[in-house]
């Protein structure tokens, strides 16, 4: 390492840690005021003079959730559609991605079947079919939908593809001559060596199945269908739009009438999963960002 | 080759993922005939009429394709340069930082908001920006007037491209600190030796090593000019802003799903498909012409 001693260079390096203490601060500090607010008292939030700390500390707004059935159910919706959407992708991203990973010359069709997954990858049909379609299957209302709506993760596909193969030739060859099967290989061998590779796409299609909103607001009819996210949405973030119209006085209303407090909780509330997986999510990213990359 | 007989295990392996493409991606993209359809839902895509390009001729002709579209290439140019020039900044920055646990922290901070979704950032960001809240209290210290930031057509797209720089900064700052680690440290030992100093070296040898991964990164992010960001952008605006913040898809999700202009709303999803995938196609081509980048 290189010793910087100049004067110029020590006060850089002051101006630096200054600069980045303020960026980490502007980062986290929105998300600190929301949970502070959540302990305040409505009417200090109402007033606008929560800022780093509550005031007039309590947890109603977190007893008042206790109480509301409506908000758990769609936690558990959320719960159900993570569970059932991660394992999901997990089983079919490593069962594409293996087949997939061979050359032409030991599987004939794969360069087609690649080609038709990119394709399908860059261009959809668009919002209004994919209802259409939905509808047509019956799986309006249904938990399916929120895991299957979204499409095969190809991108996971992928990513895991690229990893089966860098990994060395020799050691599947050697499975074959023992006289293993593909099936045996991949769950035996293949799936053991992949671990990071396989933890990293299953924490990403965790974290998307927790915070995707859309496919709830779009296919579930019933507010009872809601996953976590979709409540919010409804009942947080989005404003009452055929009362605002054009009238910037009514938004101004809409805001001071709608319980900070206890929408601050709910909103928190829903990070929290989030936040628990954080450190496994630190982790595993890093790596997975760059270990699905082409070697040359 | 002794393995032939493992092809139809592979078959085997790939057909619930592609049963799952063709299910929701591929059925949907030809429910996108409905396109060249006066559709009518209670006849079908088999029984309604025909009618050429005549949904694309009356989406021109109208004066919210004008806007949705100069919106949405406007605000995801502004995110592209954005988010282009603010990671590189703050990776130089992270890689000048001697102390590594001070380091550690600013990255725990920093790539949390990417994890969360815009239904809870856009409730906090709501309550950060309220009449009452944290920013218009900070800007009457400076005996500034409140603001109504949600409600200000002029300030929205700005609002929208610095929260989206907010949110994905520190996580677009990872790939550039793996290209930095890339760089050979002998480099910088013998520029030191020759008398570069501290700017020298971030000039002619730090900077250098980052431009490809950044040229790279700038040509895949052509690809989403149509993209402005739905969830984002669905979660933030209200018809105040809806001059300069309504975007293709929220407009196509507006007029087709909740006014049940079918036919109208997916030519215009289909169009943005098209050319996003011209677009996506170029880039990729591109990005392999000058980086040598696969993606499979």
């Amino acid at each position: 390492m290189i010793r910087e001693t100049s004067a110029a260079s020590k006060i850089f390096d002051l101006v630096l840690i200054i600069v980045l203490v303020a960026i980490s601060l502007l980062c986290i500090l929105p998300i600190w005021y929301t949970l502070m607010v959540s302990f305040s008292q409505k009417s200090a939030a109402a007033a606008g003079i929560v800022s780093v700390w509550p005031v007039g500390f309590n947890l109603n707004s977190y007893v008042q959730i206790m109480k509301d059935a409506v908000f758990f159910n769609s936690f558990w919706v959320s719960i159900q559609r993570v569970a059932l959407g991660a394992s999901l992708s997990f089983v079919v991203t490593v069962f594409m991605a293996y087949p997939l990973s061979k050359s032409t010359k030991e599987f004939r069709l794969r360069n087609v079947l690649m080609w038709v997954l990119v394709f399908m990858m860059l261009f959809s049909g668009g919002l209004i079919p994919l209802y259409q379609t939905v509808k047509a299957y019956g799986l309006i209302d249904s938990v399916w939908v929120l895991v299957l709506s979204g499409g095969l993760p190809m991108f996971n596909v992928i990513l895991v593809m690229n990893f089966f193969r860098n990994l060395p030739k020799e050691l599947e060859e050697s499975a074959f001559v023992d006289g293993a099967g593909p099936w045996y290989t991949l769950i035996k061998l293949i799936i053991p060596l992949s671990v990071p590779v396989l933890a990293t796409v299953t924490l990403f299609s965790i974290v998307s199945h927790w915070n995707e909103f859309f496919s709830g607001l779009v296919f579930m009819t019933k507010p009872d269908n809601y996953p976590l996210q979709t409540y919010i949405q409804q009942m947080v973030v989005q404003m009452d739009l055929t009362t605002i119209n054009n009238d910037p006085e009514a938004l101004k209303r809409l805001n001071e009438l709608s319980n900070q407090t206890l929408n601050a909780a709910k909103i928190f509330i829903a990070m929290i999963p989030i936040l628990v997986i954080y450190p496994f999510l630190q982790r595993f990213f890093v790596h997975g960002i760059t270990l699905g990359s082409v070697k040359e | 080759m002794k393995n032939k007989g493992f092809a139809k295990h592979y078959y085997l392996m790939l057909l619930p993922g592609y049963v799952w493409l063709i299910m929701f991606s591929i059925v949907p993209m030809f429910g996108a005939l409905i396109a060249f359809q006066d559709y009518q839902p209670v006849r079908g895509v088999f029984g309604s009429e025909w009618i050429g390009l005549e949904n694309f001729e009356y989406m021109f002709s109208l004066n919210d394709s004008k806007i949705i579209f100069f919106n949405t290439i406007f605000i995801a140019l502004m995110k592209m340069v954005a988010h282009l020039i603010v990671p590189v900044i703050f990776a130089l920055m992270l890689n000048e930082l001697r102390a590594a646990i001070f380091k550690r922290w600013v990255q725990t901070l920093v790539y949390l908001p990417h994890f969360l979704s815009w239904v809870i950032l856009s409730g906090i960001i709501m309550d950060v920006f309220s009449f009452t809240g944290p920013v218009n209290n900070l800007l009457s210290i400076f005996h500034i007037d409140p603001i109504l930031f949600m409600g200000k057509p002029e300030l929205f797209p700005y609002l929208v491209v610095g929260s989206d720089v907010w949110k994905e900064f520190g996580f677009n700052t990872i790939i550039y600190l793996a290209a930095l680690t890339g760089i050979n440290p002998s480099l910088y030992e013998a520029a030191a030796l020759d008398g570069a100093n501290r700017w020298h070296r971030l000039r002619h040898i730090t900077v250098p090593g980052i431009a490809p991964t950044a040229l790279l990164l700038l040509i895949l992010s052509l690809g989403n000019v149509l993209n402005a960001g739905f969830d984002q952008i669905f979660n933030l605006y209200n018809p105040l802003v809806y001059s300069t913040g309504d975007i293709i898809d929220t407009w196509v999700y507006r007029e087709g799903l909740l006014k049940l202009q079918y036919g109208l709303a997916t030519a215009v999803g289909l169009l943005k498909s098209v050319v996003g995938f011209i677009l996506i196609t170029l880039s990729y081509y591109l990005a392999n012409r000058f980086t040598n980048y696969r993606i499979f």
